[in-house]
């Protein structure tokens, strides 16, 4: 397995200081100086995003009013009505200006089509788009990051071909169509295979308690958990796989091998935890979206999730909810990246220095 | 590198981690198992349910906010209103009230309230809750959010005494018979402070005296309702009404495949066909309520006199408005576009509501005629050119923009078919795809426009979007109007059929108002779509659609669909039963062929390892 070294490795070290200027002592300091940066960095990108999703959304086309009473005999005063209540009939600066003041004491304003507080709407939506994208992405976390050393060490081979092959054909289909495959084949029951599993929704609302509830909704969870990691854990796996791959010509794996280590034992403690930062990087994106959740799964599956009150938040637009939603999917993308940030200097004490 | 000789020995995460995954996996396919038993045994001691698919959200369990479709169709199993509608004809029948009449000026009318209604905490229903529901409307604006259309017009509520409701008007209005407003108990509702915000969603059961009592909601989720064992005109046979979340169209449909649902509203053709030839479902296609029309920029202006917007003006002058329509052949349309499930368009209102329906008599209907289409252009002087375009007198190509939904497929395939008809006499199109039309409509920057209403059974509304009242007030605002139509003609009809209380006159008049529509050509109605809807007939043994000869189930004016259903009592547990078996047992053979794999496949690494 061994190849000729690349000096890349080597280089790499001393070129990560010297960016940074001298070399300092004392390495917690640095590393508070480290966290303080990115904090600091992530509380300006939040302000930002606090600010622009005001004016962000106002471009979408669409008359609130209009689009909420569509269908329904509505006199002028109703629709004047409507537009007092929403605050759009004030001008364009006020209602910015009282966004804001909200917005910073916390208040993220009244959904206009659900006329309930924001945060309510969200905080009651949040736990189902968490469990789901949530167990999605531990579960094709773990997946690609095994399948994806696997491949790296054995790369060339009929099993590395075979499992990025799988991966990537799985990658490329839309996760509704799968979704929906997986509905008619294993909900709905085809041929010899009988409906294991419900159709849709997140409980079947019988009104179980306790263990029985968590198992229906562990039931109902299979199926957008299996869409979402099929389609999901090709990205981890590659990225894996490349990163290993760049590691496997260095010396060190060289000496650890000629120390009679076995092959098993050099890969785990030795090759991956080298390669892991590129692919922590992005489990900390994907996890950052976990929040967002999935529109598309959400939707086939029926899951009451962000994901979905989003969409219908757009489709109006219920001003309110869109910003709300942005500001908060922002955030734990912000949160995520900053973990992330914290993280580095952990792994890989090249970082931060 | 150095850290090599410092890793200590430890059990390797990533082989636990694995392990970890492999035991969810085990874990998920378990779970296949166990809730099925758990439902089946649900649907034994649990009683007959009724379980429908929709997809539409709540906006709100408040009568007075909600306004979206599957709020307002639950409102109505929930609360009584004042009168309701026969499933045969859609013609006035009792609700709330027994008996109403006006006075000889038109300006009072008064209604028997019933006195067998009460309210399901078992308080009785008075005139007193319908004057309070009233009252509040006219005196509250946020409790007028939804409805306040309805009491407009209305000077004073009164309940004279506990069955006599009085209702005093500003001037007469023919539609108090069709206040489809839902009545509260008073002694629930007067204790609610800011209605804007009350959603009515916290306390259940909620007290209600409709056919059902709403008793459990999880948004997005679920509504749940129980059968109102005192509801006058008889208690539903179902033991349970579920309203279920289907975001998805065709995941409800594989529901009711699975009977996981008993009903599906809103299929596409391509759907339809599909259940029509499976066992145990029926696929309903029924008359619809909408109308599909080709609407015409009559040059948008507001109430002040002042003109905007950029309609081609060649569509002010009526021959062009004519040829255009005589050159759309509707029958195309509802075969190639619509399958098959749609009705050719005649007048504005639909034939489901015969008393008002109205169709063209032959002299004045436009019949697809294109080459007498060619003609009226020709005499009108839009003569072709060189390229053969037709150009109007001053120079200007007759190239119109169409509005289409990008949302509705019915649109662009329709777009597509109008370019080629009008293309070959001499006018292009170009069909203008957007996701939100609202707003180049509001500004009147459109020439022609895909248009569609759902009609009620009484047609008022949808007629008075169409007189110069509804025009904005300024350019700036916008109005109810719904094509910046004005012509006063129309609203000469229109002011007296708001006032007429003879039914068959006011018929009369509505007809006259639809000849007087079709004529100015702003409002070609092309086709009346169908409603398609699907159910099981091993969970729905009979039901009562409106109209009762053929009609839909979904949105009905009315409780009727889901107050007559009645349940197939067949023995569905046997078959849960079985395959619940089956469910089991095949899961069990997962698990235990898995976990087989997964000990083999661990042990052999082990050995592996070993063996180095």
């Amino acid at each position: 397995m061994t190849t000729a070294s690349t000096p890349a490795d080597v280089a790499r070290a001393p070129e990560a200081r010297a960016a940074d200027g001298a070399p300092r002592t004392g390495s917690s300091a640095g590393y508070l100086r480290h966290a303080a940066g990115k904090l600091g960095g992530a509380l300006v990108s939040l302000f930002a995003v606090l600010v622009t999703s005001f004016f962000l959304f106002r471009i979408i086309p669409g008359d609130p009013v209009k689009a909420m009473t569509h269908g329904v005999p509505t006199s002028a005063e109703q629709l004047a009505t409507l537009r007092r209540q929403f605050g759009l009939d004030l001008p364009l600066w006020q209602q910015f200006t009282d966004y804001c003041a909200h917005a910073l004491s916390g208040d993220l304003g009244i959904s206009f089509q659900f006329r309930a507080p924001v945060g309510d709407l969200i905080a009651e939506k949040l736990p189902a788009t968490l469990l789901l994208t949530g167990v999605a992405v531990v579960i094709y976390s773990a997946l690609g990051l095994w399948l994806g050393t696997r491949s790296a060490w054995r790369h060339g081979g009929l099993g590395d071909k075979l499992n990025t092959g799988i991966a990537l054909t799985l990658w490329s289909v839309p996760s509704f169509w799968l979704g929906l495959l997986l509905i008619i084949v294993f909900s709905v029951g085809m041929g010899p295979i009988p409906g294991l599993f419900p159709t849709g929704g997140m409980e079947s609302g019988t009104g179980e308690t306790g263990f029985g509830y968590v198992l229906d909704v562990a039931h109902h969870l299979v199926l957008p958990v299996v869409t979402l990691v099929a389609v999901g854990y090709a990205q981890t796996l590659l990225v894996m796989r490349s990163s290993l791959l760049d590691e496997m010509g260095g010396d060190y794996l060289t000496t650890a091998r000629a120390k009679g280590l076995r092959d098993d034992v050099v890969r785990r403690r030795h090759a991956v935890p080298n390669a892991l930062l590129p692919t922590v990087t992005m489990i900390f994106i994907n996890l950052g979206h976990v929040a967002a959740g999935s529109i598309l799964v959400e939707t086939v599956f029926s899951w009451p999730g962000l994901g979905g009150l989003f969409y219908q938040a757009l489709s109006v637009p219920d001003l309110p909810l869109v910003q709300g939603l942005f500001v908060v999917f922002a955030a734990a993308m912000i949160l995520m990246n900053l973990i992330a940030d914290l993280l580095y200097p952990l792994l890989d004490p090249r970082v931060g220095r | 590198m150095v850290m090599v000789t410092k890793v200590p020995p430890r059990p390797a995460p990533a082989r636990r981690a694995l392990r970890l995954l492999l035991a969810t996996g085990v874990a998920a396919g378990s779970l296949a198992a166990v809730p099925g038993t758990a439902q089946a045994e649900d649907e034994k001691s649990g009683g007959t349910t009724l379980t429908v698919a929709v997809s539409q959200s709540i906006d709100s369990l408040s009568p007075f906010l909600a306004q979206k479709l599957t709020s307002t169709s639950i409102h109505r199993l929930a609360y009584e209103y004042l009168t309701n509608y026969d499933p045969k004809d859609a013609r006035t029948v009792p609700g709330l009230a027994t008996a109403w009449t006006p006075s000889a000026d038109k300006l009072t009318w008064t209604y028997t309230i019933r006195k067998d209604s009460t309210w399901s905490d078992g308080k009785p229903v008075t005139a007193e809750d319908a004057a309070w529901t009233f009252r509040k409307m006219m005196t509250d604006p946020n409790a007028a959010t939804a409805n306040g259309s309805f009491t407009a017009n209305f000077a004073e509520v009164t309940a004279s005494d506990p069955q006599t409701l009085v209702i005093r008007l500003k001037k007469p209005q023919a539609t108090m018979t069709a206040l489809d407003v839902p009545i509260v108990p008073k002694h629930v509702w007067e204790k609610v402070g800011d209605f804007s915000k009350f959603n009515n969603d916290k306390q259940f059961p909620i007290v209600g005296n409709g056919p059902f009592v709403i008793t459990d909601f999880k948004v997005d989720q679920y509504i749940k309702l129980k059968p109102n064992k005192k509801f006058w005109r008889g208690a539903p046979k179902f033991d349970e009404l579920v309203f279920k979340y289907y975001k998805d169209g065709d995941a409800a449909v594989a529901a009711l495949q699975k009977g996981e649902v008993s009903f599906v509203p809103n299929l596409t053709p391509a759907q339809a066909d599909a259940l029509k030839t499976q066992k145990d479902i029926k696929v309903n296609d029924a008359p619809g309520r909408r109308f599909y029309a080709l609407a015409t920029n009559p040059g948008a202006k507001a109430r002040d006199g002042k003109t905007f917007g950029n309609g081609h003006p060649a569509l002010l002058d009526p021959a062009v408005r004519k040829a255009l329509f005589l050159a759309v052949d509707r029958t195309t349309i509802v075969d190639k576009v619509f399958q098959g499930h749609a009705v050719e368009g005649q007048g504005y209102i639909p034939p489901r509501f015969g008393s008002y329906f109205w169709e063209p008599p032959a002299a004045q209907k436009r019949t697809y005629d294109p080459a007498t289409a060619e003609k009226v252009l020709d005499a009108a002087g839009y003569r072709k050119n060189a390229d053969g375009k037709r150009v109007g007198k001053d120079g200007r190509p007759l190239d119109f923009r169409i509005l289409c939904h990008a949302t509705d497929p019915n649109d662009k395939a329709v777009g597509k078919y109008l370019q080629e008809w009008w293309g070959k006499l001499g006018i292009g199109l170009k069909v203008e795809c957007l996701d939100s039309v609202s707003d180049p409509w509001a500004k009147g920057d459109y020439d022609l426009a895909f248009d569609g209403w759902s009609v009620n059974p009484d047609p008022d509304y949808v007629l008075s979007i169409h007189t110069c009242g509804t025009l904005p007030a300024t350019p700036k605002d916008t109005g109810a109007t719904d094509n910046f139509i004005c012509d006063p003609q129309f609203d000469g009809l229109y002011a007296q059929q708001a006032v007429e209380y003879d039914a068959a006159k006011r018929a009369d008049l509505v007809k006259r108002m639809q000849s007087r529509l079709y004529d100015t050509g702003y409002m070609n109605v092309m086709a009346y779509p169908n409603a398609l809807e699907a159910y099981r007939t091993d969970q729905i043994r009979s039901i009562t659609t409106m109209p009762e000869a053929a009609g839909n189930l979904w949105g009905q004016d009315g409780y009727w669909s889901w107050w007559s259903a009645v349940p197939t009592a067949q023995a569905e547990d046997d078959q849960g039963g079985s395959s619940t078996g089956v469910i089991v047992g095949i899961a069990a053979a997962v698990v235990v062929v898995v976990g087989a794999g997964l000990f083999l496949g661990l042990r052999r690494r082990s050995t592996a390892d070993d063996r180095e």
